[in-house]
């Protein structure tokens, strides 16, 4: 092939690299390893790791052990899928066009408004893109964003870093003691400067937030709301579009992917049909070819930035297409019924847990209220040293939130998965019962 | 080459489903279902009971009720109207569509490592740390710099997180330059990232060698002293060619206050060959869905990983991997100079692994000859298509190279004709259209992993469909014909926007008089 392209030396083809930048010596990278290799040294890392699944876990805070189906892979692994760039020949690719089509059902069902696009990266990034979205739709550039304190801290932290060049701060108002937003705060830190209101539904101490009441407060001063949504909490509580949210964004991980350390999953975005020449990303709409016979096709794309550049919604170019596929694949495994039955048996366990915890002397409740999977408590003890000893005795106790606020180095955030056996949970607080004596 | 065979063309009424093509929810049917819940002996309290005061959903959402088989087949049915890499060649400019490994695929399932909770205790994630730092530390080896941010989801994201960094660097330093300089070849997350950052965008022409306008930089920076934020780069540029000024406009930039970008996507042409940080740049972002063989999914997940100088360091997202006097993986959020997070938790781990397992097997010398062959490839290919076409620049060109459909307009014949046509001799098209400053632009990208026969086949390819472009140009302007759809309407796609189901009840509703 040399010979073919008139060389005669691979060197010569570097020709062009002027003698200043060109690296001439080796790179400090390992020795190349056959494919066995490979496997023991990942094998090996990956062995020194103990999967949540392994243990009795009660682990959530916005990455959830949901079960797996195995249909979900069977299909993602197909190479068609798996092994295709974004659909820009629509032609020849068909299969995924239509796929993120029907994801976009699924999401606008889900949330109870108009438009989805085909995915963002994760829940916070989302979130990040709706409040630019809000920003730059109000009229209000350099308006400010008011961010409920029941919103996962990390999805503020990403808020706040990624808009850090384009306004003000965002404002958190802290939580009202019992894991929910108070009304009065909010209405109190909402004024013509708003550009929007996020509010977390449940909130990440998995109480169930008012969002008819958050609608209210931010459409009356003329400001968006935004609300980040637990996907499977739909299948029971009023969509945010039932309520008067402008958009709904949110981590999809639990719909049908695994937890993978915390990536990939996906981020959904869904929005209100006056909004959807300023969403980000891919969309996808239907249409027909010359002889009238159905396709599909990507959309709108003059909001992308392939055509309009530094005026575009968003930099996002590629999504997590798979991600999302596994999603829509989830979310027809359980379809119409299915949805609101594992609904229901979230919300059933996480009483029970609760229940049998708050029954435990010391133990006192966090998040005030009804909770959907998840909730917090106060401990007579640090909750650090309570996940430490229960990591001994096979349990992910759930997470200790003086990682985000010193604070709250009492209290523990635990999470129910639709697998956690009566038997687990009441092992589990007698181990914690134990614990506290 | 594959044999043509004609769809048979039905005519059907515009707007009703042809069959043979319907949506999941098309195929829903009452009663049936795929799903099984576990039992877990936990009380079965009703709803009113768990949820006393809430608003509750008023209708169920319409998800398609459907037995197991039938949603396997439904998604077997649309892979089907589909092309992988492992389908065939699929030579898309600036997108590195190489084949994935498939021990990567095993690794990156592996219980300890897609089953892991990003909130575990450090002690049961030690495997996990070590595989990040170690990645981190071969990745900042690759881009000849200091310290490795793994946090961002795509290039485009590790486009945004750099600038936030040269943001951050700057604020440090007490000064507050708006403007970042790109060339006119820049892929399009460039400007709209700067934006992102709150900086504005200044476009720098490319000279007559397709590179970067030296001139025009200097000029620029000289009428904008102390206003220079950084400057955005990938090398080999979009259009396939080396930028061979890179000591010269690094110099120009960093001696006016700024700092340099190199948009990574390109790295596959230069892997042990030529090093960004050699070259003068202070941050990089590789897209490991392109140059570290992770597969793309249909647009994704990737990954982004960020690498830099290490006067950056102090400002990368938290948390940074450290190590604790016990050998202990640790990860510090305690890093008060940092711009904060670019997404929840740690970046796309399940990604990363296999880009750990890529750069694992082939080592040093293996990721030098990823370089040589995908040069060597481009460069074959193009030697086989040039007569072809307007060639705009008569330059090596290195992993990808841009030519112009332009002579065939004479026949009536597009870059986008072309494309379309070549989906019907069985392979994927080239990007088209980009770069933006070459005219019915075809970007072709072969990449390492095709063989001679291969490429060879896809020459023979493009050759016969230029032929068709004189001989029987109409046949070009109708492709495809042999896909399960002719050419689609985008601008009435786009005029009135169908984007999800429209369900039989929807219309129900809306013929309802209000
Ligand atoms: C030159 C260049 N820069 C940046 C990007 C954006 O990368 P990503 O899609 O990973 O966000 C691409 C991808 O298409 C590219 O080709």
């Amino acid at each position: 092939m040399l010979a073919a392209v008139g060389v005669s030396s691979l060197d010569d083809l570097f020709e062009t690299i002027p003698a200043e930048v060109r690296f001439d010596g080796r790179l400090d990278l390992p020795e190349p390893a056959a494919e066995a290799d490979v496997w023991r040294e990942l094998s090996g890392l990956a062995a020194r790791n103990r999967p949540a699944d392994e243990l009795v876990s009660f682990l959530g805070g916005g990455i959830y052990d949901t079960f797996v189906p195995a249909v979900v892979e069977a299909v993602t692994s197909r190479s068609e899928f798996l092994t295709s760039y974004t659909p820009y020949q629509a032609e020849r690719s068909q299969g995924v066009l239509q796929a993120i089509f029907e994801y976009q059902t699924a999401i606008c069902e889900l949330t109870g408004l108009d438009v989805s696009n085909a995915s963002m990266y994760d829940g916070a990034t989302a979130l990040a893109e709706a409040a630019i979205l809000a920003a730059a739709h109000g009229g209000r550039p350099g308006g400010r964003i008011v961010v409920s304190g029941g919103v996962h801290p990390e999805y503020v932290q990403v808020l706040a870093t990624e808009t850090h060049g384009l306004g003000p701060a965002p404002v958190v108002i802290a939580d009202d003691g019992g894991g929910l937003t108070s009304a009065a705060a909010l209405r109190a830190a909402v004024d013509a400067q708003t550009a929007a209101v996020v509010i977390s539904q449940p909130s990440f101490f998995g109480g169930i937030e008012d969002l008819a009441a958050a609608a209210r407060i931010a459409h009356d001063a003329g400001a968006l709301l935004i609300v980040v949504a637990d996907p499977l909490a739909l299948g029971v509580l009023a969509s945010p579009g039932q309520e008067g949210a402008d958009i709904a964004v949110g981590e999809g991980q639990s719909l049908g992917n695994y937890q993978n350390f915390g990536g990939p999953g996906f981020g959904f975005f869904a929005a209100r049909k006056e909004l959807t020449r300023r969403l980000p990303g891919r969309i996808v709409g239907e249409t027909v070819d010359g002889e009238g016979r159905r396709g599909f096709v990507l959309t709108l794309q003059t909001r992308e930035q392939h055509i309009r550049r530094e005026r575009a919604t968003s930099n996002i170019c590629s999504n997590h297409a798979l991600n999302a596929l596994a999603g829509l694949v989830y979310l027809s495994w359980l379809g119409k019924d299915g949805l609101p039955a594992l609904a229901l048996q979230l919300a059933r366990s996480a009483a029970y847990l609760r229940e049998r915890l708050l029954g435990v002397p010391g133990v006192e409740p966090y998040t005030r209220g009804p909770v959907f999977r998840e909730f917090a408590v106060t401990l007579p003890v640090a909750a650090g040293d309570l996940v430490a000893a229960l990591a001994q005795r096979g349990y992910l106790a759930g997470l200790d939130l003086g990682r985000f606020w010193p604070e709250r180095g009492n209290t523990l955030l635990l999470a129910v998965s639709e697998s956690r056996t009566r038997a687990e949970i009441d092992a589990f607080v007698e181990e914690v019962s134990a614990h506290l004596d | 080459m594959r044999t043509l065979t004609e769809t048979p063309r039905r005519a059907t009424k515009p707007g009703a489903p042809p069959p043979g093509i319907r949506t999941i929810y098309e195929k829903s049917r009452p009663g049936r279902r795929a799903y099984s819940l576990p039992q877990t002996g936990v009380p079965e309290v009703s709803l009113d009971e768990l949820f006393p005061g809430v608003a509750r959903r008023r209708r169920p959402a319409r998800l398609p009720q459907i037995a197991e088989v039938d949603l396997v087949r439904h998604f077997t049915e649309l892979s089907g109207r589909d092309y992988g890499v492992e389908t065939g060649i699929y030579p898309l400019g600036s997108c590195t569509m190489k084949y994935n490994p498939k021990v990567n695929e095993l690794v990156a399932a592996l219980p300890g490592v897609r089953g892991l909770h990003p909130y575990e205790p450090e002690e049961l994630v030690q495997g996990a740390l070590e595989l990040m730092d170690t990645l981190s530390r071969w990745l900042a080896e690759i881009a000849g710099l200091a310290r490795t941010t793994l946090q961002p989801a795509a290039g485009a994201h590790g486009e945004l997180t750099g600038l936030l960094l040269v943001r951050a660097y700057h604020e440090d330093r007490g000064a507050e330059p708006h403007i970042a300089l790109i060339p006119d070849t820049a892929h399009g997350t460039n400007p709209a990232s700067v934006v992102m950052a709150g900086y504005e965008p200044a476009t720098m022409p490319s000279d007559a060698r397709g590179g970067i306008d030296v001139a025009a930089v200097r000029r620029f920076v000289n009428e904008h002293a102390g206003d220079i934020a950084c400057l955005m780069l990938t090398n080999p540029n979009t259009l396939g060619l080396f930028e061979t000024d890179i000591v010269e406009v690094a110099r120009i930039v960093h001696e006016a206050g700024g700092l340099l970008y190199y948009d990574g996507a390109n790295s596959n042409a230069v892997l042990g060959r030529s090093r960004p940080g050699d070259m003068g740049f202070d941050i990089v972002h590789f897209n490991t869905h392109k140059t570290f063989s992770t597969p793309h999914g249909g647009g994704g997940p990737g990954a982004g990983p960020v690498v830099v100088r290490d006067i950056l360091e102090p400002y990368l997202p938290v948390p940074v991997l450290k190590k604790t006097a016990a050998h202990q993986y640790t990860l510090d959020y305690d890093r008060p100079r940092s711009i904060g997070k670019v997404r929840s938790f740690y970046g796309n781990f399940g990604v990363l692994v296999r880009a750990y397992a890529y750069i694992r097997a082939l080592g040093a010398e293996g990721l030098r000859e990823v370089s040589d062959a995908a040069v060597l490839n481009a460069t074959y290919v193009m030697a086989g298509v040039r007569d072809l076409f307007d060639v705009p620049y008569e330059r090596p060109v290195m992993h990808e190279f841009v030519v112009s459909a332009e002579p065939l307009r004479a026949h009536g014949v597009r870059a986008l004709d072309v494309a379309k046509r070549l989906l019907d001799y069985g392979v994927h098209p080239p990007t088209t259209y980009f770069p933006l400053i070459v005219k019915e632009a075809l970007m072709i990208e072969p990449t390492e992993t095709e063989s001679r026969d291969d490429l060879d086949a896809f020459v023979a390819a493009v050759r016969a469909v230029v032929g068709e472009a004189r001989s029987d140009p109409e046949l070009l302007r109708t492709a495809p014909h042999t896909m399960p759809v002719g050419r689609l309407d985008e601008v009435a796609a786009a005029r009135n926007p169908v984007l999800s189901q429209r369900f039989p009840d929807d219309e129900v509703a809306a013929a309802r008089p209000t």
